[in-house]
């Protein structure tokens, strides 16, 4: 039998490698999104593990709805980014600074 | 037993893809190793008997998601040598926050609390229980307001996409109404004053 506690360590392990991503891969705002989208199924699978040891299948609706809200993301978000590769000529993230944030 | 076999080697495909997507410098192979991942979670969900949501995360994800991703990678001509640098310099800090990460959550999610009482999963199911009937009954009944804003959020998403990556130039030829309207029979038509010309036969 699984238990609960190894599911949520190994959705914790795919969240901080993910994070790791994001500080490490600073240049490729391609591969940021990848790790954003690593970071959503993490969360998921917490979901679907609760949702499993619960008993209760309301947390599968959450995921149901984070897939899709996720889905909706990654297609603007690569829209974005070619919009942003059309005039920058680059997905370098620091060469994304107009806004001076 | 062979329950625990399966998920520790699906567990440790998925953490190995997914270091893979982090680490590796060429972007299709991050977007490769990314659909491995999507494979050993959804067999994951599959061991947690959540089937209906392991067979949508194969077919929406890895069947559109990262089909949308590839193609992208391919699009763009991303300079390879300016992706590369840096890469050793942000490796410390990256690795030293998600350690200090994993510590604090193994703290949270590795105590006594999560094996207690509540959190014991029922041993046997109904033969007849169906995943995908429940979570239909859950969606169509309780969340049929939220299932409809999922839908709007998906139209605006697909609108969102168009508008942002359609260029300004135009690729097709439909006329303009406004310019159409004011165009006058002297921009279109011009006459010209010029002799008549003989036939080959006649001269």
């Amino acid at each position: 039998m699984i238990t609960l506690p190894e599911v949520l360590s190994l959705a914790a392990l795919i969240f901080c490698i993910s994070v790791a991503g994001i500080f490490i891969n600073r240049k490729n705002v391609l591969i940021l999104l990848m790790c954003i989208e690593l970071m959503l199924l993490s969360v998921n699978m917490n979901f679907i593990a609760f949702s499993h040891f619960l008993g209760d299948v309301h947390g599968q609706v959450f995921v149901f709805f984070i897939l899709t809200v996720a889905a909706a993301e990654a297609a603007i978000g690569l829209a974005i980014l070619i919009v942003l590769f059309r005039k920058k000529n680059s997905i370098n993230v620091d060469d994304l600074r107009s806004m001076k944030g | 037993m062979i329950e625990q076999i399966v998920f520790y080697l699906f567990a440790a495909m998925l953490i190995f893809s997914a270091s893979m997507v982090v680490v590796s410098r060429n972007p299709v192979h991050a977007a490769l190793f990314l659909i491995l991942s999507f494979f050993a979670t959804s067999a994951v969900w599959l061991i947690l008997q959540a089937e209906f949501l392991a067979i949508t995360l194969v077919l929406v994800y890895v069947g559109a998601v990262m089909v949308l991703f590839l193609f992208v990678v391919m699009m763009l001509d991303i300079n390879q040598v300016v992706v590369k640098e840096g890469f050793a310099r942000h490796v410390p800090i990256g690795v030293g926050i998600a350690i200090l990460m994993v510590i604090a959550m193994g703290l949270v999610v590795g105590s006594d609390y999560f094996l207690a009482e509540p959190y014991i999963a029922k041993e046997q199911l109904d033969p007849n229980y169906s995943n995908a009937r429940e979570l239909g009954l859950a969606i169509y009944s309780k969340y049929l307001f939220q299932f409809e804003i999922a839908g709007i959020i998906l139209l605006v998403a697909i609108i969102a996409a168009i508008t942002l990556s359609m260029s300004k130039v135009k690729i097709n030829k439909s006329i303009n109404p406004d310019k159409q309207v004011f165009v006058k029979k002297q921009d279109r038509l011009r006459v010209i004053k010029m002799a008549a010309e003989k036939k080959d036969s006649e001269a």
